[in-house]
């Protein structure tokens, strides 16, 4: 047969090799940061572009979606080509790809740190963001299928079903989760409220773990390892298993995160089920990845690409066992909204994502430029310097976790609290500046790495293209004789596409659609009233300013939690809050019945000062919220976009909207002034405290539930 | 527009993990079978594409 010449683009892989190193440091360096502001509040510099409730979703988002991201699309733009013996469909889609990802990145960055935010982990991007998003990875999408389309090569291998299998569940998890009514240009209200909110934002956060940080890098695994060792995977056999029960399993996983809180409890369970099970898939690919290294372990001792490989796999194995053991009830008990889940996703994203990255990037490179590695011994000191600090900012808040734990359920035999919640705090901080050191570690092995790869890149030449050449694909399919069926599915990708889709849409469908049956599932409670305009503009502050992040507002039903906090969270409580606003780890106390706790100039001095009133607390000042004042131009169409999302505000409310709100704002005022406080009535602080001081008022026992 | 109303009136809910259930385990079952069965050469095959990739060594 004739073999026809073609090239392979090697641009676009490099660009999105540099960018993926490039955020990797910038994500890097503020999760640095915001890991000292923890142990030292005077980090967050009293400058709300700087304080740890914005940053930390700088640094989540720039990890998961900048670093993680183009390390994705390097991965697909070198692997997919030579997989497929073509070069990419089209170069400039490729490059409108490449740009236009950068762009968001760069309009994210400064829109979180400016505040603008939805509240919902991961997805905090506004909704002009989110339509970018979609159209660029639309963009992404067309330019893969029509790679796959035109392809030489009739089979699919494995690592492109992770690609396909990823594209299509990012896109759906994000439209779905996504979905929120504009207010004003960056600012919208999410559809869903209160208890169906938090499912849909854990369904998506929960697989956006899924199938942003671990499918489409098991592609990369199921290509790189191979590449880099030189033979193929272990068992092809128990790829195909490991990706087709992965896929179905992870989408059904996402009520783990939202155990003994007020969502039903069969769906609490149904996340339990799946969790567990899902330890199956992931050890078949741990084991696959781990043992297609088998007979070849003398070269792991001297190859730093390999040893990377080598770990990020086996963080892969200890994060997953970890996940289903910690989607177990009475674990989940001690392990949410404490460390251990920022250890566990550290795991995955230091050990996991890093290392895979680390180990794809120092084989790329040498090959990029024709040249070789400037220096196997730095790289190898950069593996060592980097499991350092994985160990070091693990294992602290490990023993973190457990400290926390046995501290806040601790009662005297009296029946009394042992201990304070700023006991607990205090307590815990050494544990942060340990694990702050760790990340400092782990990011000077990064820049160790930069060194080496501008080095490397330095000694060699660009390589613009690679020519190859494979014999066109037969239009006509002889099926051999004998063939098994499947093999007809992993020659068509549009099949693949809509099979996988399929398989992810009805986990989705069967988890989700119950618990849009409020009615049936979430007890509504008479007593629970929409927000006054005074306490919308309050809770848009707590958004803004991310309390979200340090601050639960779900007390779990358990007697340490209710003695500490209040009664316990009921779902009827939250049917008027979008977004929810459950939060998921609790560096400071749990917020849901915080009104009323305290006087209103408490909260004031609190606010500028916070350890005025709570010595030894590690709360940033929020001293912007006494200056700013609150747009009563915005009440209008807030409570207008509330009512549309089925707020009962009565017709015609918007009218007196305002005065209500100043109404409420003069008595606080007046409030303030007993305590000798003087502030305008139109100030930020004034809104946040109405806010707060309306948390969990509504119910105050049991006996109100009807 | 309220979201909550559309889904309501349906009923018998308690079946949705139970479907759920049997969908996943046949599912599981037919890829173990068909994994179990496919040809060893056409495996051999795939699994050698990462390490050919018809470029052309100079």
């Amino acid at each position: 047969m004739e073999l026809q010449k073609f090239q392979y683009d090697n641009e676009l892989p490099k660009q999105f090799a540099i960018a993926t190193i490039l955020w990797g440091v910038v994500g890097m360096l503020v999760g640095v940061i915001a890991a000292f502001q923890l142990a030292f509040p005077v980090l967050n510099f009293g400058l709300e572009f700087t304080t740890f409730g914005r940053l930390r979703p700088v640094h989540t988002n720039a990890v998961i979606f900048a670093f993680v991201g183009n390390g994705i699309f390097t991965a697909v733009y070198y692997s997919i080509p030579r997989l497929l013996k073509t070069p990419m469909w089209s170069k400039a889609l490729g490059k409108i790809h490449f740009w236009g990802w950068q762009l968001i990145i760069v309009a994210a960055a400064v829109t979180l740190l400016m505040g603008f935010t939805t509240a919902k982990e991961y997805a905090e991007l506004e909704w002009p963001l989110d339509i970018a998003i979609t159209l660029i990875w639309v963009v992404f999408g067309i330019n893969m299928f029509g790679t796959i389309l035109t392809r030489r090569e009739r089979h699919l291998y494995v690592a492109i079903w992770f690609f396909i299998g990823s594209w299509v569940t990012v896109a759906m998890l994000h439209i779905v989760n996504s979905f929120e009514l504009p207010v004003s240009f960056m600012k919208s209200y999410s559809w869903y409220a209160g208890v169906q909110d938090a499912l849909v934002q854990w369904w998506y956060g929960h697989n956006a773990v899924a199938f942003f940080l671990t499918t489409p890098y098991l592609g990369l695994m199921y290509y790189f390892l191979p590449k880099a060792a030189g033979r193929p995977v272990y068992s092809y056999r128990l790829s195909i298993v490991h990706f087709w029960s992965l896929i179905f399993l992870y989408i059904w996983a996402g009520p783990h995160h939202l155990l003994y809180t007020a969502l039903p409890d069969w769906a609490q369970s149904l996340g339990t089920v799946f969790s567990v099970m899902l330890l199956l898939p992931s050890w078949g690919g741990m084991l696959n990845g781990l043992f297609t290294l088998r007979g070849a372990w003398d070269k792991v001792r001297v190859d730093p690409i390999l040893k990377f490989f080598v770990v990020a796999v086996t963080c892969y194995g200890m994060a997953t066992f970890e996940g289903p053991m910690m989607s177990l009830k009475n674990v989940n008990a001690i392990s949410h909204y404490s460390d251990w889940t920022i250890a566990h996703v550290h795991i995955g994203a230091l050990g996991w994502n890093g290392f895979l990255t680390f180990g794809m990037v120092y084989w790329l490179f040498p090959r990029l430029f024709n040249t070789r590695l400037y220096s196997v011994k730095l790289a190898s000191t950069h593996f060592w310097i980097a499991t350092l600090g994985i160990l070091l900012y693990a294992i602290p808040m490990y023993w973190a976790a457990f400290r926390s734990y046995f501290m806040m359920s601790a009662f005297t035999p009296e029946g009394q609290l042992q201990y304070q919640f700023m006991d607990i705090v205090q307590t815990i901080v050494p544990f942060y500046i340990l694990r702050a050191i760790g990340g400092t570690i782990y990011l000077a092995g990064v820049v160790l790495m930069v060194y080496n790869l501008y080095k490397t890149a330095r000694s060699g030449k660009f390589v613009k293209t690679e020519d190859a050449e494979a014999p066109a694909l037969p239009r006509q399919f002889a099926k051999p004789k004998g063939a098994h069926w499947h093999s007809w599915v992993e020659r068509r990708p549009v099949t693949l596409l809509v099979l996988s889709l399929i398989v992810v849409g009805i986990g989705g469908l069967v988890e989700m659609v119950p618990t849009f049956l409020v009615d049936t599932n979430v007890p509504t409670i008479s007593s629970v009233k929409p927000y006054t305009p005074l306490e919308l503009q309050g809770r848009d502050i707590y958004i803004k300013e991310g309390c979200y992040n340090c601050h639960s507002q779900m007390i779990r039903p358990f007697r340490y939690e209710v003695s500490r906090f209040g009664d316990y969270s009921k779902a009827g409580e939250f049917v008027y809050d979008h977004p929810f606003q459950w939060g998921s780890k609790r560096t400071g106390p749990d917020l849901a019945r915080i009104g009323g706790k305290y006087p209103d100039s408490w909260h004031f001095n609190h606010m500028l000062e916070p350890e005025s009133m709570a010595p030894g607390s590690i709360m940033p000042p929020y001293p912007w919220l006494f200056e700013k004042t609150v747009d009563a131009g915005t009440t209008n169409s807030k409570i207008h976009a509330m009512r549309k999302l089925g707020v009962p505000y009565p017709d015609g409310y918007e009218a007196k909207a305002n005065d209500d709100m100043k109404k409420q704002a003069e008595s606080i005022v007046a409030n303030l002034k007993k305590d000798k406080i003087k502030i305008q009535s139109d100030k930020e602080i004034i809104a946040l405290i109405a806010y707060l001081q309306r948390l969990g008022t509504d119910v105050k026992t049991k006996n109100n539930v009807q | 527009m309220k979201f909550t109303t559309y889904l309501t009136k349906i009923s018998g809910v308690s079946i949705y993990p139970v479907i759920s259930l049997v969908l996943f385990v046949t599912f599981f079952a037919i890829v173990i079978l068909w994994a179990y069965r496919s040809d060893s050469k056409e495996i051999e095959y795939f699994e050698n594409l990462p390490l050919d990739d018809g470029q052309v060594r100079k």
